[in-house]
């Protein structure tokens, strides 16, 4: 059997969940060998085919023109995989959908109308259908090996629908926003990254998005009840997963609070 | 020489082994080099607006996302920006885990470049991957040394992409004795290997070529340590400054080609930031063994061809090896994890060596500690214009290739600067473009 083709691709992002994939030193050359890697520009492979049996993508769309190839990639691929919170939802980049973007682009560059780029950065599923999503800001390692050799394997794809407050539990670190009462994202975010911020005295800051049937009014008041504010709940909503519905939601309800 | 009478054309129309997405377009009309153009077609990402109302504390998780190759770097300059309006020094032993997690990105981001993005070029092959086919050995002992710089970043930073553990002062926490201990031995291990790759590297076949002569070389400068945390910025034109003195040198220009900005010396010029720079302004700072190593492969102070470039990247990880590991066998557990900082109205810069060179942040804080405005120069914008005029240089003197072999010779040349697209896309000037 001949061996699957891959392609990974990218949109506006900063390239470390494509670096993620050349991070994996011990699995690298394996993984080369398992997959006929055809099109990874940063890597080197720039082979336009017209189907690659599996595609990555990293980023998010923010210009039209991007807007246009995301459909071109998808016509090609197999089974589209995204990798990473630009590609899942939108990334930091997407703190513009609720600025005037006219007023950033003028703030950044001399010329603003040499600069094409769209109002909002918008995540891939809002423009194709995507048949699996790694989060992260940058996606876990382990998670993108294990969804290389489950595809390879033909097996299930893992899937984790708790929050980083499990991981804590798991690992079994004492909770830092009840014991130290520092603010945590961890029982709103999606678990992943193996709840590394809790484990080194510092609260989640949500790099994986929001988990499923994500409770953020009940975190809201423990973090009230910690002595944050609105505004740092705000903020800290405000970042790499800032287009994920239940954060936007959530940062808006706050916001229509205070004012 | 015939078809040097008919106009040619030629692109490469994505960038291969660079990091971010950019393009290159060459026109030569009558047998002259009509215009060269490095394309960046990355989409801005507007960091520096969306900067403006968040807490201090902030820019060191937000900038690092600029750049998933180097976000130590953006970290360690957001800091020292951060710090300087704070009127904070961080406690000594703090700075030397800062040495070390820089060393770590500096193994890390080094070793991909030479053995994934740089070294096929030298050697014939289309990726590093079709590279491993003969060059097994070599790419092995490369990812064994790219995966201890990553580890090295995660003993210190919690995380190899977008470390999670820095914040303004220093840490959240200090890595425990044990974990710093077990590295020690992969970097023993690692200080022969990366002598090894100098003396690889050094094997390649190099074309002959020099950087423009009035290009000026532009790099940090520490009195005794090699400049990845430097103090004042020095260069071979006579430069000598502090970090809030940057912009009365330098700017940049907005240009049509580019979502990154190009980077200017005020009194004229181009310049170059980088390793080739780095060395050649400070290379009586390496470790005694990368010194060594330099001294026997030729490298001198005098060096201005940038293809050797990969030449300075080995060496610079032999000093990186060698100052992470003294790090490492001296550490003992801090007193605290972070020097205490307290937010203050002001503006304070701030800058490190970025593996591809000199990356630059400014601030300015109201009184409870939200930023005013931010600004960021990074290193690719700064060398663009240099990379469009020695590509010019390097054509001017190689259009007697075939267009297949003359765009080959371009994008390896490109590759000398390691330009790292991402980072150089998005930044903030308000000055008007010269024409």
């Amino acid at each position: 059997m001949s061996r699957p083709t891959l392609a990974v691709w990218k949109f506006a992002s900063c390239d470390g969940c494509q670096l993620t994939i050349l991070d994996c030193e011990d699995e690298l050359l394996a993984i080369a060998a398992a997959l006929d890697i055809r099109m990874f520009l940063e890597a080197g492979p720039s082979e336009l085919l017209d189907h690659y049996d599996i595609s990555l993508v990293e980023g998010s769309i923010t210009t039209a023109h991007d807007a246009e190839r995301i459909v071109d990639v998808r016509a090609r691929s197999g089974l589209l995989v995204t990798i990473g919170a630009c590609a899942t939802a939108g990334g930091v980049q997407a703190l513009r959908n609720t600025a005037d973007v006219a007023e950033y682009c003028a703030t950044v560059y001399a010329r603003p109308d040499w600069i094409e780029t769209l109002a909002t950065s918008t995540p891939i599923a809002d423009h194709v259908t995507v048949d699996h999503e790694l989060r992260g800001c940058p996606v876990s390692k382990r998670e993108l090996v294990d969804t290389i050799t489950a595809l390879l394997a033909g097996r299930r794809l893992p899937i984790t629908a708790h929050s980083v407050c499990v991981e804590c539990k798991t690992v079994g670190h004492s909770c830092v926003l009840v014991s130290n009462g520092t603010p945590c994202l961890g029982p709103a975010t999606h678990a992943g990254c193996g709840a590394l911020c809790p484990s080194l005295q510092r609260g989640c800051f949500g790099c994986f998005g929001p988990s499923e049937s994500a409770n953020i009014d009940a975190m809201h008041t423990a973090w009230t009840a910690a002595g944050a504010s609105d505004d740092a709940l705000h903020r800290a909503l405000c970042t790499f997963n800032v287009g994920a519905p239940e954060f936007r939601d959530a940062a808006a309800r706050l916001s229509a609070a205070t004012t | 020489m015939t078809h040097e009478h008919r106009a040619r054309r030629f692109g490469v129309e994505a960038l291969t082994r660079v990091e971010g997405e950019g393009g290159l377009i060459v026109e030569v009309h009558e047998g002259e080099l009509v215009d060269v153009q490095l394309r960046i077609f990355e989409p801005p990402r507007f960091f520096e607006g969306f900067l403006v109302g968040r807490e201090y504390t902030e820019p060191v998780d937000i900038t690092a996302r600029i750049c998933g190759i180097c976000p130590v770097a953006y970290q360690m300059s957001a800091c020292h920006a951060l710090e300087a309006v704070c009127g904070v020094e961080v406690d000594d032993a703090l700075r030397e885990l800062r040495h070390l997690l820089y060393c770590g990105e500096w193994i890390e981001s080094h070793v991909l470049h030479i053995h994934l993005l740089h070294a096929p070029d030298f050697l014939g092959y289309p990726s590093g991957i079709a590279m491993a086919a003969d060059h097994r050995p070599e790419v092995e002992r490369g990812l064994r040394l790219k995966k201890l710089g990553n580890r090295i970043v995660e003993v210190v930073g919690g995380r190899a992409v977008h470390p999670v553990n820095v914040r303004v002062g220093g840490f959240y926490s200090a890595p425990s004795g044990s974990a710093m201990h077990e590295l020690a031995d992969e970097l023993r291990w690692a200080v022969g290997a990366a002598v090894d790759i100098v003396r690889w590297v050094s094997t390649f076949p190099m074309p002959e070529h020099e950087l423009p002569g009035d290009t000026a070389l532009v790099s940090l400068r520490h009195p005794t340590e090699y400049p990845i945390l430097g103090e004042r910025l020095v260069s071979t034109s006579g430069l000598d400054i502090a970090a809030d003195e940057y912009l009365d040198h330098f700017t940049e220009e907005h240009v049509e080609h580019s979502t990154a900005l190009h980077g200017r010396m005020l009194a004229g010029g181009d310049y170059l930031v980088g390793p080739l720079a780095r060395f050649v302004l400070n290379a009586d700072r390496l470790s005694p063994r990368a010194a060594a190593l330099a001294a026997e492969v030729g490298l001198t102070a005098a060096e201005r061809n940038p293809f050797r470039s990969i030449i300075v990247r080995a060496v610079e990880t032999v000093h990186a090896c060698e100052v992470a590991l003294s790090i490492v066998v001296g550490y003992s557990l801090p007193t605290r994890a972070a020097t205490p900082v307290t937010p203050r109205a002001g503006v304070g810069c701030g800058w490190s060596e970025a593996p591809r060179g000199l990356l630059w942040h400014r601030y300015e804080l109201d009184e409870v500690g939200r930023i005013v405005s931010a600004r960021i120069v990074p290193p690719t914008s700064q060398n663009q214009p240099c990379i469009e005029h020695d590509l010019a240089h390097l054509i001017e003197h190689s259009l007697h290739l075939d267009d297949q072999a003359l765009e080959s010779l371009c994008e390896q040349a490109v590759r000398n600067y390691d330009p790292c697209i991402s980072c150089a896309t998005h930044f903030l000037d308000m000055r008007i473009v010269r024409s």
